[in-house]
């Protein structure tokens, strides 16, 4: 059993829309985003929805686009959010 | 030296832009710009407003890691990227790229490059007011395959 850690969570653009909140702390034993995204998508309602997997979700980790599957590390930034649509 | 990327609310002045990218560098030969604008319509609907978010921090770390990436791979004496957020209207100017070099061929590309870039990797989201509400701007595939002429997988779209 890995040892709980704290991270912060943020969210963007719908999927802040939607949970109604821009960014919490969280303490988890994930190892990795996609662990996250499914503890998120756990909690039901809104996290649920807007996490789904057959959504597309971008995954930033310490601002910097990342991929589900990398690591967190301790202190982590974890970033969701929908394809990025600037320009 | 001028900061290489602004994130801001307020508009930007192309000419006075271009003068402080071009500022006493003889070496220039050419300066290439691109603004994007606010269209009337998108998908079959009008606009009335987009709305612009970002993520503070990321968004220029981003945005400097692709101009960074354009000064490796093509011959560039200034990069200028200036990007809106907030309410914005038609008519108004969301984003400027400039770039200078010694030719013509280089700035065309590396003008192009940053576009493509910033269009699937900057943290960027947009939402538009049309009659029938209010609704977040899709991504295109279109746009990861322009990144993809590049040589870079974008995956954003999908």
């Amino acid at each position: 059993m890995s040892q709980a850690r704290q991270i912060t969570v943020r969210y963007f653009a719908s999927i802040r829309e939607a949970v109604g909140l821009g960014q919490e702390q969280l303490t988890t034993t994930a190892l990795t985003g996609g662990d996250v995204r499914e503890v998120l998508i756990a909690r039901g309602g809104a996290y649920a929805d807007s996490l789904a997997r057959q959504r597309a979700v971008r995954v930033a980790l310490n601002q910097v686009m990342a991929n589900e599957a990398d690591a967190l590390p301790e202190g982590a930034e974890l970033a969701f959010f929908p394809p990025v649509t600037g320009g | 030296m001028q900061a290489r990327v602004s994130i801001q609310t307020a508009d930007f002045d192309l000419g006075e832009e271009i003068q402080a990218l071009r500022l006493g560098d003889k070496r220039v030969g050419a300066v290439c710009t691109f603004v994007g604008t606010v269209r009337d319509s998108n998908d079959g609907l009008s606009v009335s407003t987009l709305e612009l978010e970002h993520y503070p921090g990321m968004t220029e770390k981003a945005i400097e890691a692709m101009i960074d990436e354009a000064c490796q791979r093509f011959e560039l004496f200034g990069v200028r990227v200036v990007h809106r957020v907030g309410v914005l209207h038609p008519l108004d100017q969301v984003v400027l790229v400039a770039v200078t070099s010694a030719h013509r061929g280089v700035s065309f590309q590396a003008c192009e490059f940053l576009m493509d870039y910033l269009k699937t990797q900057a943290p960027f989201w947009k939402k538009e007011q049309t009659p029938e509400g209010a609704r977040w701007v899709d991504a295109r595939v279109s746009d990861d395959a322009a990144l993809a002429k590049w040589g870079i997988e974008a995956r954003n779209a999908v």
